[in-house]
């Protein structure tokens, strides 16, 4: 079972002005939970073969039926013991993922907080405003089982877990979105680019930026449009900012804004994008989000959405459980919720003509890509570098 | 606070929400969390030498072949080598060890043997 092709080693990820040092040891510490990351994907086959061969017969046997639902399917396969090898594996690896890489963060804390000011210092493309509340869905859970979340700071100035997300994003894919972690970035500046040369967005908005990294491309592909990313996580805007102006971008503002009340005019932007952003909002929140798109948006424009995929009637049973996994066990909780709603009705119920509805589906575009990277990959649910893209014109 | 001095306390902080245990007994969670973080660093210690063993290498101190090849020049470093082996085995296996001998021997509790202490 060992994997058919490996992880790119650590020393392969980008590195820039504010990125974390790490000793020979943290690197070979994140080596070895690559490698635990891309075998565990291995170890998940196991899951649908258990459901298969017996956890399914067995229901089928005491019911005299299959699930008819999947809280049913769930109770079943929780007691399962290849399922709870795997998820007990899954969730140690996730949580020494994150003991990795803060150890080595906030050893540096304070050098990362210098080295950032630095950067920031007198930029009026870092646009900071205390005025901005962390929306409750977000102080609500630590999203990935990242202590402290995007938000957080054990001192004024602490860009420690930005900086943590920086390198662990290129341990838990196992590079699998490229040196910059940026492949769905990437990805949706060539579709972009490829479907509509004409298009031409002067001012584009990237919704819920984090460190930035998917933003990135999508501005280097559109040197001359006005970009602006917006966060409500400060240590992760201060760092993105410091990011991009180490890796030379000079077209993206940083801002600390909200997404349900953007701080923007009527028909203020020519493309509004956001990448694995949605399923990290609220139940409420995502429709309040989509309504200001709508409203900041101009006519002829376009907004992007990348997420995984939603689950709709053709998705079996079994497979919506095990998308679920990270909802609830990688402390992702609207994941699953937000996956049950129907993006088209989501769009058109904010404003969006339903004629003008786009969907498609997107794969990272990864620099590190030999070839033998994808070769017999299983997919790994929610892991997988391969999105569905949904959004409209307007 | 000193976010560099607190670091290590910092780097094991919990998330959010409760944490979900998979197996029947969190016992077992617990040894398997603890055991998969002894596997990491082994996987750690074992990249270490590896570079250790390719710089030596390309400073023509020894070749990775004389390694490969490596065998004993005298029976006393067989067995130190071997006695190695056999201490860390035992080291890792020790509570199969402890249930063999209880096996063989089924003893008293501590209660039990309380009460005959407090007999003597």
């Amino acid at each position: 079972m060992a994997a058919k092709n490996l992880p790119p080693t650590y020393d392969k990820i980008a590195q820039h002005a504010v990125f974390p040092e790490t000793t020979h040891d943290e690197k070979a510490r994140y080596n070895f939970l690559a490698n635990l990351n891309k075998h565990l994907a291995h170890v998940s086959q196991g899951n649908a073969t258990a459901y298969n061969k017996r956890v399914e017969p067995k229901f089928q046997e005491e019911h005299g039926r299959t699930f008819e639902n999947k809280d049913e399917l769930k109770e079943a396969m929780e007691q399962d013991p290849h399922y709870q090898i795997w998820s007990a594996l899954r969730r140690s690896t996730m949580e020494m993922r994150q003991q990795a890489g803060r150890s080595l963060t906030y050893r540096q804390a304070l050098d990362l907080k210098e080295k950032v000011d630095a950067l920031n210092a007198g930029k009026d493309s870092l646009v900071l405003n205390k005025e901005v509340a962390v929306p409750s869905y977000l102080k609500a859970v630590d999203n990935h089982l990242m202590p402290g979340s995007y938000h957080t700071e054990l001192f004024e100035g602490d860009v420690a877990n930005a900086a943590n997300y920086d390198g662990g994003l290129f341990v838990t894919t196992a590079g699998l979105l490229g040196r910059y972690s940026d492949g769905g970035g990437q990805a949706i500046g060539d579709w972009l680019l490829t479907n509509h040369p004409d298009f031409k967005p002067k001012r584009i908005l990237d919704i819920g930026c984090g460190m930035g990294h998917n933003v990135l491309p999508i501005a280097k592909r559109y040197p001359d449009a006005e970009v602006v990313a917006i966060d409500t996580g400060v240590p992760m805007l201060r760092y993105g900012h410091a990011r991009a102006m180490a890796l030379g971008y000079e077209n993206v503002t940083f801002m600390q804004a909200e997404a349900s009340q953007l701080p923007f005019e009527d028909e203020s932007f020519d493309w509004i994008q956001t990448t694995m952003f949605l399923h990290e909002t609220g139940g409420k929140s995502i429709y309040n989000i989509m309504r200001e798109i709508h409203r900041v948006l101009k006519p002829g424009g376009i907004t992007l959405h990348i997420e995984q995929p939603q689950y709709t009637d053709d998705m079996s049973l079994y497979e919506q459980f095990i998308r679920d996994w990270d909802a609830f066990n990688n402390s992702e909780p609207y994941w699953s919720k937000m996956h049950d709603i129907d993006p088209k009705e989501l769009m058109a119920s904010c404003g969006f003509d339903p004629e003008n509805y786009l969907h498609f589906g997107a794969k990272a575009i990864n620099d590190l890509d030999d070839g033998k990277q994808k070769a017999d990959e299983p997919e790994d649910h929610g892991r997988s570098p391969i999105w569905n893209v949904f959004g409209a014109w307007k | 606070m000193n976010p560099e001095a607190d670091y290590i306390t910092i780097a094991s902080n919990k998330p959010k929400g409760k944490r979900p245990y998979f197996f029947n007994d969190p016992a077992v969670e617990r040894v398997l969390n603890i055991t998969m973080a002894v596997a990491s660093e082994l996987a750690v210690a074992r990249e270490r030498v590896d570079t250790l063993e390719r710089i030596l290498e390309e400073k023509g101190i020894l070749s990775r072949e004389e390694i490969e090849t490596y065998v004993p020049k005298t029976k006393a470093i067989e067995e130190q080598r071997q006695t190695w082996h056999s201490e860390y085995i035992s080291r890792v296996l020790r509570i199969v060890q402890q249930e063999m001998e209880e096996l063989a021997n089924p003893d008293k509790t501590l209660a039990e043997i309380a009460d005959d202490i407090d007999q003597m």
